[in-house]
């Protein structure tokens, strides 16, 4: 790989890893020299490596200038001396040398106790997928903007604003003490479920950076899963919840960034891996008392990667969705229980349920409508696609249901 | 919104355990879908609970009586709390109630609003 390509991709691979590793050292509260620092090592190696050549094994490179940038910062830094030096309880005195560690553990250890203080109580949702996605994944401003539809200058007010926080709420990185772990861990799983949303439902046409988006969440779920103190039964759920989702990737768009509709899919292009992996997730996921959302949710997914409509199939997502809806109630989990309900018991007895559903403003709700109608009423079926346009916010959305628009007026 | 208790009642003799995991099955099915079809509603508070057939009822002087159907045939076999408008509406959600079919009743109760408590 020339180094125009190699500099980029071991941004992506490097970068959160010496940030995890220095923010630990420095404290989060000083956040913005670790990333200084590790930035100017990243600035060094786009200067040299051109002109001299790569070095041999390039990652070795960014670990040492980046450490060597550390500890001359440390050395000439009076704050260190003074405010910092005297906290590092861990540091042999006057030889803060060995504790700059980038070995594979404290790189996974930094980066999980990193992931825990991102996941705290206080900092907001959105704050804390954007912290995620900017210290953990290593993604700029510009990328997080685009996964997010906004523009540059607002996700990095975000930033700014989240990082503030995490200074003055003085969040430590360190993984919650033991009896702790299981309620942080909520947190934590519902923020890289969301990570994992975005990218999978992003209007973004950006397909390669909304796969990147999912790729990252499990990426830190496997890192939490391997863990013997943050590794539970929800978390494989969660897990075998993003295998199943992710296994559909290729098949769910066109080469224009289109959504293909899941009984559209080509299932040749399913990833089989994933399924497989999913499947032993959710194996995995059956070791404890509690069933969670996440645990109904995966075994929802799973039954979707058997493509054929049997009745079992859909009498056991029903099922799943009657439970799901019981313990938190949805306006996405109220419109699939009844698009189940149409498979399992026939779509005249989905349409007395679904019109007690109340969502007369959700562009969803008229498009199941619309298939509902499909054979049993067309005036009725193109009104809801009617009004499932005028309700529907991204072109994705609208461009699918123009197409449905113009076939139903070609079938009257 | 108001919440309203819906208390299951069913003859004693009517109410036979299941059998086996199959039958446990087949007699919660209807259960799950007119729930679920409330939830759906978003007009499920609590899908409360249900309640085994042993009980004590206890009475004034230290009298304890064995089972709570001592004196009529029908027990409370569980409840649920749902969310409506007016009892009309609370009331035409017990539509539907497995409890119906085998001959058993639905009481809606609204209940009083936490700031109406005193």
């Amino acid at each position: 790989m020339e180094h125009q390509q190699l500099i980029p991709h071991l941004f992506r691979t490097e970068y959160r890893k010496i940030i995890a590793v220095l923010c630990k050292m420095f404290g989060l509260e000083h956040i913005a020299i670790a990333e200084d620092i590790v930035s100017e090592t990243f600035l060094l190696a786009a200067e040299t490596w051109g002109l001299k050549g790569l070095p041999k094994n390039p990652t070795a490179w960014l670990y040492t200038v980046s450490k060597n940038k550390a500890l001359d910062y440390l050395r000439r830094d009076t704050l260190f001396q003074t405010k910092i030096a005297p906290e590092l309880n861990h540091t042999d005195e006057g030889h803060p040398e060995t504790d700059i560690d980038l070995s594979n553990q404290n790189i996974i250890d930094s980066q999980l106790q990193m992931l825990f203080a991102i996941c705290h109580p206080s900092i907001s949702n959105e704050a804390q997928i954007g912290l995620a996605l900017n210290i953990l994944c290593g993604f700029g401003a510009e990328e997080i903007a685009d996964a997010f539809l906004t523009s540059k200058e607002t996700i990095y007010k975000r930033l700014t604003r989240a990082k503030e926080k995490l200074r003055s709420e003085k969040i430590k990185i360190e993984l919650p003490p033991p009896g702790d772990i299981e309620s942080r861990l909520e947190t934590v799983l519902s923020t890289l479920y969301l990570l994992f949303s975005e990218g999978y439902y992003s209007a973004s046409q950006n397909t390669v950076l909304r796969k990147d988006l999912c790729i990252e969440a499990m990426r830190l779920m496997v890192m939490l899963t391997d863990h013997p103190l943050t590794c539970t039964p929800s978390g494989y759920a969660l897990l075998s919840l993003m295998c199943f989702h992710a296994s559909r990737f290729e098949a769910r768009t066109n080469q224009d960034g289109e959504i293909i509709l899941y009984e559209d899919q080509d299932t040749s292009l399913w990833d089989k891996d994933l399924i497989a992996q999913g499947v032993d997730f959710l194996n995995r996921s059956a070791g404890g008392k509690q069933v969670t959302r996440y645990h109904l949710e995966a075994a929802i997914a799973y039954w979707h990667t058997l493509k054929e409509d049997t009745h079992e199939k859909w009498e056991n997502i029903l099922q799943l969705y009657n439970r799901l809806l019981q313990m938190e109630y949805s306006p996405i989990a109220a419109l699939n229980r009844t698009y189940a309900l149409s498979k399992a018991n026939g779509k005249e007895e989905a349409i007395v349920e679904a019109e007690k559903l109340n969502l007369d403003a959700n562009h969803f709700y008229h498009s199941l409508l619309a298939n509902l109608y499909e054979d049993i009423n067309p005036e009725k079926e193109l009104d809801h696609l009617q009004r499932a346009w005028t309700l529907a916010r991204n072109t994705n959305d609208k461009s699918l249901l123009a197409k449905k628009i113009s076939s139903a007026i070609g079938r009257k | 919104m108001k919440e309203f208790l819906f208390v299951f009642r069913r003859s004693v003799e009517s109410n036979d355990p299941p059998q086996s995991p199959e039958q446990l099955q087949a007699m919660m099915k209807p259960w799950q879908d007119w729930m679920g079809s409330i939830a759906a509603q978003n007009k499920l508070s609590s899908s409360g609970n249900r309640l085994t057939n042993e009980g004590k009822v206890v009475k004034p002087n230290k009298v304890i009586t064995d089972g709570p159907y001592v004196d009529i045939k029908e027990a409370i076999g569980g409840y649920i709390i749902v969310k409506a408008n007016t009892l009309d509406e609370a009331t035409s959600l017990a539509d539907g109630c497995p409890i119906l079919q085998v001959g058993g009743t639905v009481e809606v109760r609204m209940i009083v609003p936490m700031e109406d408590n005193n």
